[in-house]
């Protein structure tokens, strides 16, 4: 294979600049990063079209983002797209802690069996946007437009007006709708003067990608105080195709441009891992990582998604997986509001879950970046104190912070929810607004038996009944969208949906979030849980 | 339960010289480390976070914070 970093992305000039009036399209993705991408395959997954520009050339701009959670694999797998991730990225569920040159910490991300992604796959960013653009191309939905430059946008009541630099001049575009998943610089937000709040990290981190043969396990090692960086962190990673990430802190007040000379970071790299390995550079780069977020993601017709929303550090691979995320929650929304299925405010819903989201991993990356780089004299003896401790008392280890791994988001609260109908504290990880988790059913697995639109399952351990089938049936004609029924009696679906001893009636939504559940198959919750999950 | 705030230890003036002479041969460094790792334990064995923030909060307020 041709390393596709070495693909140019060639300018094609599109129909729409030769035109006098600015073309018309219903939705516009403005960025083909992961966000844009994933936003893109799931219009397509829907039969959608939509248009992607992106001023890039190329995918040559680093490896960034290594780290793909299951969650985010799971919305792949959705958008037929996970294959080539879990086929070329490497899975791995284990983390080590080190303090100096000891173990003190091990955790594992996936502890039980069942699933059918793992806790998570390493793939270079570059790799993950290459899959991602192959798929987009197979669908024959996606218009991706190479080395074209957004550079003014007038939103108006029903859409926005996009002007448009290309290599061979300018053009504008007319949006119904404009998902602005261009980036942490995002040119829509500074246009459209949206203000980007938040904390900026003093201290530095030196990012480097080394192409080395190792014989060591594919899991995450994080270190403080090591030897070969005394009184900071370093992590290492293993990537696709014998690539590994080094990262290390250097502190505040470090020389960015001696830091990034390769025959010093050659030193660091020795230091680690060994006088006498033999290796070459992939990467290098120096970071300052920053906390911020929009005061809101809708701006009436303008979405913002990924890190154009939300910008984080990356000490718990979230910004990639959380705009994933994003994407993930927006689509089916749009989608229906773009065929009449739903009114236009379903689409607050996406402020009102993709925020507390995004507050939640903004609260814990920063977490992790104040334990990996206290910011005072007494915050740095807290977490010494915790390490110290860590080594010999059980109770220290759980308060070890090196990030905490990227998770699907719970939408307690969401206006979409259905109050639950299950006593208080019987099987949360299931409530309404919890993401499906998945199981292996007999034919399958129930993530995959889930359909695109909302999908509504009867859990029961005993077995299928024709009576509970024709109920099923009988209560999801009455619901103004089309739900499919499905029935589950496998063991392990049906004791992780709290129905081992009860049945339970569950509705998905198209995101295969949790929207309802009950205790009984009631004839008419299913149609009213439906209108409230769809905004009416 | 809220936090105790009574005495209930029955010999509290051997409990303050125990809890000083913790910090005898430290400097003001290692004390404050000591102090630190003292209320990592103390508060994981109290186990109620809710117990825990009120005697910050107490603490804090004797300080006139
Ligand atoms: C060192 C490092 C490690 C990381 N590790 C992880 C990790 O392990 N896991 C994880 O999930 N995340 C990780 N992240 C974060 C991750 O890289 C980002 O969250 C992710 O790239 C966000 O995707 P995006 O699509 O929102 O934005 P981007 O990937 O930045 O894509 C934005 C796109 O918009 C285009 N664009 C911008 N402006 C315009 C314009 N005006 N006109 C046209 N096109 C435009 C750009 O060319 C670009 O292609 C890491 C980040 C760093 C820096």
């Amino acid at each position: 294979m041709t390393d596709p970093r070495q693909l140019a992305f060639a300018h094609r000039r599109s129909a729409d600049q030769d035109r006098l009036q600015p073309a018309h399209h219903p939705v516009v993705i403005v960025g083909a990063g992961p966000v844009g991408l994933a936003a893109a395959l799931g219009f397509a997954a829907r039969g959608q079209a939509s248009t992607v520009i992106d001023r890039k050339a190329s995918l040559s701009d680093g490896n960034r983002a290594i780290c793909w959670s299951k969650r985010t694999l799971e919305i792949m797998d959705r958008l037929g797209a996970a294959e080539a991730l879990l086929d070329k990225g490497v899975t791995w569920r284990t983390g080590k802690v080190f303090l100096d040159d000891r173990l003190i910490y091990t955790f594992d991300l996936l502890p039980e069996a069942g699933h059918r992604m793992p806790a998570f796959v390493n793939l270079q960013q570059f790799l993950f946007e290459h899959y991602a653009i192959e798929a987009a191309k197979r669908t024959g939905l996606v218009d991706l437009r190479w080395q074209e430059d957004v550079t003014g946008i007038e939103p108006t009541t029903d859409g926005a007006l996009l002007s448009i630099t290309t290599p061979v001049g300018s053009y504008r575009i007319l949006a119904d709708w404009v998902i602005a998943a261009d980036g942490a610089r995002s040119t829509l937000r500074r246009l459209m003067g949206l203000g980007f709040e938040g904390r900026v990290f003093a201290d530095q981190f030196l990012i480097c990608d080394i192409h080395i043969k190792m014989d060591r396990p594919v899991e995450r090692w994080f270190w403080f105080d090591p030897p070969f960086n005394r009184g900071r962190s370093a992590l290492l990673h293993r990537q696709a195709g014998d690539v590994w990430r080094l990262d290390f802190q250097v502190g505040s007040e470090a020389d960015r441009d001696a830091e990034v000379k390769p025959e010093n970071v050659a030193k660091r790299v020795r230091a680690m891992l060994g006088e006498d390995i033999d290796f070459t550079f992939e990467w290098i780069s120096l970071y300052r990582f920053q906390s911020r977020r929009l005061k809101r993601f809708r701006h009436g017709r303008v979405l913002f998604a990924g890190d154009a929303a939300h910008q984080m550090s990356p000490f718990g691979a979230r910004g990639g997986n959380s705009g994933v995320q994003d994407a993930d929650n927006l689509v089916w929304k749009l989608d229906l509001v773009l065929r009449d299925q739903a009114p236009e405010r379903l689409l607050d819903s996406y402020d009102a879950e993709r925020i507390p989201a995004a507050d939640e991993n903004l609260l814990n990356t920063t977490r992790s970046t104040d334990f990996i780089a206290p910011k005072s004299m007494a915050s740095r003896i807290l977490r010494d104190g915790v390490l110290a401790l860590a080594a010999s008392e059980p109770f220290a280890r759980r308060l070890v912070n090196s990030g905490r791994l990227s998770v699907a988001a719970t939408y307690d609260g969401s206006p979409l929810n259905t109050p639950d109908g299950f006593t208080a504290g019987d099987c949360p990880t299931t409530r309404p607004g919890a993401a499906a988790l998945d199981a292996p059913l007999s034919d399958g697995w129930l993530l995959a038996a889930l359909d695109r639109g909302f999908t509504s399952a009867w859990f029961c351990a005993e077995g299928i009944s024709a009576d509970a089938l024709a109920r099923m049936e009988a209560a999801s004609a009455r619901t103004t969208l089309p739900v499919k029924p499905l029935i589950v009696s496998d063991a392990t679906a049906c004791t992780r949906y709290g129905a081992a001893s009860t049945p339970a009636c569950f509705l998905f939504r198209p995101d295969g979030y949790i929207a309802a559940r009950w205790r009984s198959i009631p004839p008419d919750a299913i149609a009213a849980a439906l209108a409230r999950a769809t905004g009416r | 339960m809220p936090l105790m705030k009574q005495a209930h230890v029955d010999d509290p003036d051997g409990l303050y010289a125990a809890i000083l002479e913790a910090h005898t041969d430290l400097s003001e460094n290692e004390s404050a480390a000591l102090n630190a790792r003292l209320v990592l334990l103390l508060a994981n064995h109290i186990g109620s976070a809710d117990v825990v923030r009120e005697a910050l909060t107490t603490a804090r307020k004797s300080l006139g914070k």
